[in-house]
């Protein structure tokens, strides 16, 4: 066999490797799906509670809809890179894998993550809150996904940052809301539009610039992971 | 020594013919300004705005550009560089910010309209606070460095989009924007007369300067506090 | 290509402290190094710099071995014993031997963690989570976790800490075995850790 080929196949084995052990522990100890979960309902009742029965506009909602998946987002997707810091395996991990296979291992453990938590969110924003009707199927759902994917990936860089820093968890939303501004607005522009009814072609310029910043991202994080993963 | 003092001779020439220079409606000298429909005497803060805006982001790349040596080359006083352009960026940015605030309160109505240049400058603001926050949060020297380099880095490759891109596809309230009855685009080609471009820019120039000059001040003294430390 | 480790002039500074300067040592197969040094001299770090986990201030690691140079030869090279090293405790050490193999990039062979695991005398225990080992069980877990991918260079950092008699008694004969071929590095204070090394790098006259 080739050793291109050889090695590519065992880059994608140690990728998989790193997710699956991710994956296996957070199912042993359920701490990000618990705190991701919690959040999520936390925080959709507060807004219940704070709504009083009132319906707001279509804007107001939509936004509101991104405000719960930006935090609950900050309280579990810094977990996969703090945990091996708390635990000291980070070492360990380094001397396995190498630094892109842990960075795209644990992209995906965080885009499972982040689609799971933006799933759940929508699923209760639409049974619960009153007043959030959605026009364009296919749009709204191209805008949860194409910003769940954008949320996921910044995170997961801004995650490898702070676990290097001294305080983990009040520095996270500090760090990563600038970064995720343009996928948030643009995400919230996008699904105001589907609720509003746009057509494709209209929000195509939001899914142009979602898509950008993810190819973006993903560039940038893998090109700089080994400076920060590396002591 | 001899640039400095044409530096400032500069710099007093500009806040002179900025607040002094008459504004008509059919400027026919180089020391008339055109009357604009909707700035009116309000114009003349282009020439502090702009530059402040201007050096908030030229120092942000600075800081960037040394972040990016110092992972190359691991060299510490890059990152005493980075740190010093960071700092002169967040004044600068705040500058931009309140001037732009007083402005809008008399232009607009308000001091915030979330325009999208408002927008802008304030997730500017806001990235120059998370990258002090980070740096303080990190005690070890080096990963310090590496750490806050990596962070200007990813910042400035998605940042753009709202710095450069977004006001300029988005309709807003700013002048040059889309939307504006006037016209979009940069307001220096199509509203200023000849004199208002010529103090325009140097003005731009001069505070580029200023900018330079403070830049390695600072870093002359943290480069000196960097050797007298190493030392004891 | 021969089994070599070389580390060429190297520095480490740290919050504008030197830790150490001036560290050279060339190691070829079937013999041994010591590093040796007072707490604090920079044992730790001279260790981690040589398993490529931390960069130098200055001054270069090379190993040569025979392998492909591909993205995983670091990983290959080197198998670390280390207090600072931890396994993962919600698994078992079974699991963690399987994981360590597919991190890697290879195909998980049961036979070869079995085999560790018994040369460690943790076979019975393999599929208790490591969370409820005691810490020499858990050191000896290490060991095997270091020998699994059956690197050419192993590295001890305290190599007996935490073990008894019959701990110390194994890890003497994981040395002796490993430099058939390999090379040994340890670092500790005890010189009676290795008895006869071939080699060693004082830390204490590199400040």
């Amino acid at each position: 066999m080739p050793v291109v080929e050889r090695s590519a196949r065992r880059w994608l084995r140690s990728t998989v490797a790193v997710f699956l052990k991710d994956w296996r522990s957070e199912l042993r100890t359920r701490y990000a799906i618990s705190a991701l979960g919690m959040f999520v309902v936390t925080t959709l009742s507060m807004i219940m509670f704070s709504l009083a029965g009132e319906t707001p506009s279509l804007e107001v909602l939509a936004g509101m809809l991104w405000v719960v998946i930006f935090f609950a987002a900050m309280s579990g997707l810094s977990r996969t890179f703090v945990t091996e810091e708390e635990r000291g395996t980070s070492m360990t991990l380094q001397l396995q894998a190498p630094p892109s296979a842990v960075y795209f291992g644990k992209l995906l453990f965080n885009l499972v993550l982040g689609a799971g938590l933006t799933l759940l969110t929508v699923v209760l924003y639409a049974v619960f809150i009153t007043g959030f009707v959605v026009t364009s199927y296919g749009v709204f759902a191209a805008a949860i996904v194409l910003g769940s994917i954008g949320l996921s990936a910044a995170s997961t860089i801004i995650a490898a940052i702070i676990a290097r820093a001294n305080t983990k968890g009040t520095l996270y939303p500090v760090l990563s809301f600038p970064i995720l501004l343009p996928v948030l607005m643009t995400a919230i522009r996008a699904t105001r539009m589907a609720c509003e009814g746009t057509t494709w072609t209209d929000a195509g310029g939001e899914f142009q610039v979602l898509i950008s910043y993810i190819v973006v991202v993903v560039t940038a994080s893998y090109m700089l992971f080994e400076y920060i993963w590396k002591d | 020594m001899v640039w400095r003092i044409l530096l400032g001779i500069l710099l007093t020439l500009v806040i002179i013919a900025a607040f002094a220079f008459p504004i008509v409606p059919a400027p026919t000298s180089l020391f008339e300004f055109p009357l604009i429909p909707g700035l009116e005497e309000k114009a003349r803060i282009i020439f502090f705005h702009v530059p402040t805006a201007w050096l908030s982001v030229m120092a942000f790349f600075t800081g960037m550009f040394y972040g990016i040596r110092y992972l190359r080359k691991r060299d510490i006083r890059d990152d005493l560089r980075s740190s010093a352009a960071a700092g002169l960026g967040l004044m600068f940015c705040i500058l931009a910010t309140v001037t732009g605030m007083i402005w809008a309160k008399f232009n607009w109505g308000s001091f915030w309209n979330w325009d999208p240049r408002e927008t802008s400058i304030f997730v500017l603001l806001l990235i120059y606070g998370a990258y002090f926050a980070l740096r303080s949060a990190v005690e070890v020297e080096e990963k310090r460095a590496t750490l806050s380099a990596v962070y200007s880095i990813i910042a400035a490759v998605t940042v753009p989009f709202f710095v450069f891109i977004m006001p300029r596809i988005m309709t807003g309230l700013h002048p040059g924007a889309a939307g504006d009855p006037e016209g979009a685009g940069p307001v220096i080609e199509f509203k200023m007369s000849g004199g208002m471009r010529m103090v325009f820019f140097t003005s731009l120039f001069a505070f580029t300067l200023l900018y330079i000059w403070m830049f390695t001040l600072r870093v002359r003294a943290a480069l000196l506090e960097y050797h007298h430390q190493s030392k004891g | 290509m021969a089994l070599r480790v070389r580390g060429d002039s190297l520095r480490h500074a740290f919050n504008r402290k030197v830790i150490f300067r001036d560290v050279s040592f060339d190691v070829t197969a079937r013999r041994s190094l010591m590093v040796a040094g007072r707490n604090g001299a920079g044992k730790s770090t001279l260790i981690k710099i040589l398993c490529g986990v931390l960069s130098p201030t200055a001054g270069t690691v090379t190993i040569d071995a025979d392998d492909t140079g591909d993205s995983f030869a670091v990983q290959r090279r080197i198998g670390l014993v280390a207090p600072y090293l931890q396994v993962y405790e919600e698994f078992s050490a079974l699991e963690n031997l399987h994981m360590s193999m597919t991190l890697r990039g290879a195909v998980p062979e049961d036979a070869r963690a079995r085999q560790l695991l018994e040369r460690v005398a943790l076979d019975p225990n393999r599929t208790d989570p490591v969370r409820g080992f005691s810490s020499g069980m858990k050191q000896r877990l290490k060991y095997a976790m270091a020998l699994i991918h059956r690197p050419p260079v192993l590295v001890l950092d305290e190599p007996m800490s935490n073990l008894d008699a019959d701990g110390i008694a194994i890890v003497r004969g994981i040395m002796q075995e490993h430099l058939q071929e390999g090379i040994v590095v340890v670092a500790t204070n005890d010189r009676s850790d290795l008895a006869a090394p071939d080699m060693e790098v004082d830390l204490n006259a590199r400040r």
